[in-house]
């Protein structure tokens, strides 16, 4: 189980932009990089990341190789009420995890 | 040089056998106020790595949000109150709450240990704890349930000045870290006081050699991608010097570890820390 | 007391170390600028209204703050590409907003292999395409594991 962080307002206010920080502990092994032994240490990575609100898109996002190891990921999303926010992610090894936050609007 | 001209040098007569134990009477007075009042005599020109580091990182630290140590620290927060071993024990049930039985605790460690005769610390004794009272299985350092449980309980000290106390009976493991530190070795011939007190501050490749404190621990530096002990550093800075690493269980590392806290007394506890 | 350090001894005995660093093939400008051309077709690429904030200077390949934003208001952004063009391949990640989003505005950390331009590119539902670029130098910390 990959353990995230989400960082969410106590309370938002209706229609009003507020800030979602991620913190993933996921290595984003790159498959570029070599053990000790000089063998290839195979791709690791999640791919990709999406976040709802209610069932709503916030934000898709595609990721890369590049994105850095224990994934700091910050983004805007706005609410017209109380609801759950979702983030699901998925990536190599058959990654796939689902999290949620609730979100309260006042 | 980390504490003043006069005092520095006097302080260096503490463990070596240079021609500067034959000291003269001001050197002496220096001497004696260098070892009772670190504090005071040290203070103004301790750095933290901290301040040696990047806008970036330092930015990293300092938002909790921000600092991928947390990913660490929350997971050392559900160990605490999670029952283990064969006694099925968590740390709360005998220690309580870690915010108020912690507090203060990881800027007085290692601390002396009579039974084992030898400094200890936090590291070791939170995994002493786990071994012998919880009855959990022995971890290495460098696993993540050692790596989070040092971390949330560090955390509790956090901001808090480090104060070292040396009873009698420890002086001799203080000097012995003290000589580790100033021992030259490894094919580079170097000690590490020749880079963190006599170098720091000025530049090695892109950064700025820092003082060596090791006051943020476990900290998470970006070099690793990860979260690492002060075990796995120090072995970094043998390897770097092409010397012979230590365990973290080998006296050496122990003493050293022992004069590294005291060296850097009155700086803030920073676990968990970001370094570059 | 000891002689001057670091002598030219010590940079002969780190010399082997440097030369065990990864040398990774690198995502060519060509390769960054045929992405771009396929992502936008025909239109052209102006420079203006998405920014993207990197340091000049950067302490540690491994993590870079990024930060990358549109100056509209987020439903008429369809999407944002970033592409590092000194990295083994040039894709740094996309973006799509939802009817959710709050402001056009994302924070993360990347990796850069090496000194290099990163550029980033908005696409807006009217069709037009936006671009910024930052050239940035990457240090190499002195003592690695």
């Amino acid at each position: 189980m990959v353990r995230v962080l989400i960082n969410v307002p106590k309370t938002v206010r209706r229609d009003e932009p507020f800030e979602v920080r991620l913190l993933i502990s996921h290595p984003m092994e790159s498959g570029q990089r070599r053990d000790t032994l000089g063998l290839a240490i195979p791709r690791e990575i999640i791919d990709r990341l999406d976040c709802t609100l209610d069932g709503e898109a916030v934000i898709h996002m595609s990721l890369f190789p590049a994105i850095s190891a224990n994934p700091y990921l910050s983004f805007s999303a706005v609410a017209q009420r109380s609801g759950t926010m979702t983030i699901t992610f998925s990536g190599d090894r058959g990654l796939t995890q689902v999290e949620s936050v609730p979100i309260t609007v006042v | 040089m980390i504490h003043g001209g006069t005092s520095h040098r006097a302080r260096r007569g503490l463990a070596d056998r240079s021609p500067r134990a034959r000291l003269p009477i001001a050197a002496t007075i220096a001497l004696v106020l260098a070892i009772t009042l670190p504090l005071t005599v040290a203070n103004g020109q301790l750095r933290s790595g901290y301040d040696d580091a990047g806008p970036q990182t330092r930015a990293m630290q300092d938002d909790d949000t921000a600092n991928p140590a947390f990913l660490w620290v929350r997971q050392g927060q559900t160990q605490w109150s999670t029952p283990t071993g064969t006694s099925q024990k968590s740390c709360a049930s005998c220690h309580g709450e870690a915010e108020s039985s912690m507090t203060g605790v990881a800027a007085r460690y290692p601390t002396y240990d009579a039974a084992y005769r030898r400094p200890i610390t936090l590291d070791e004794r939170i995994e002493q704890c786990r071994v012998l009272r919880q009855g959990a299985a022995a971890e290495d350092s460098e696993s993540d349930s050692r790596l989070s449980l040092s971390a949330y309980v560090g955390l509790q000290s956090r901001g808090m000045p480090i104060r070292i106390d040396v009873p009698p009976t420890a002086r001799p493991h203080l000097d012995a870290g003290k000589a580790f530190f100033n021992l030259r070795q490894g094919q580079l011939n170097l000690s590490c006081a020749q880079c963190h007190d006599q170098l720091a501050g000025q530049r090695l490749g892109g950064s700025t050699i820092p003082q060596g404190h090791a006051n943020g621990y476990p900290e998470y530096r970006l070099e690793w991608q990860g979260m690492g002990s002060l075990y796995r550093r120090l072995r970094n800075c043998l390897n770097g010097v092409r010397a012979e690493p230590l365990p973290p269980e080998s006296a050496e590392l122990g003493d050293l570890i022992y004069f590294l806290a005291w060296r850097g007394q009155g700086l803030r506890v920073e676990t968990p820390a970001v370094r570059p | 007391m000891s002689r001057p350090f670091p002598t030219r001894r010590h940079f002969l005995l780190a010399a082997p170390v440097c030369a065990l660093l990864p040398t990774p093939s690198r995502a060519t400008e060509a390769q960054v600028a045929t992405l771009i051309a396929e992502l936008v077709g025909q239109v052209p690429v102006q420079s203006g209204r998405i920014t993207l904030d990197l340091p000049l200077l950067v302490e540690n390949g491994n993590v870079v703050a990024m930060t990358v934003a549109v100056d509209a208001p987020v439903g008429l952004v369809r999407d944002i590409h970033v592409f590092a063009d000194g990295n083994p391949l040039p894709d740094v990640a996309h973006f799509q907003f939802g009817p959710r989003a709050g402001v056009p505005r994302i924070a993360t950390r990347i990796r850069l292999a090496t000194s290099q331009t990163v550029t980033a590119i908005a696409r807006m539902n009217d069709g037009s395409c936006w671009k910024d670029s930052v050239e940035l130098l990457v240090t190499l910390a002195a003592c690695i594991e």
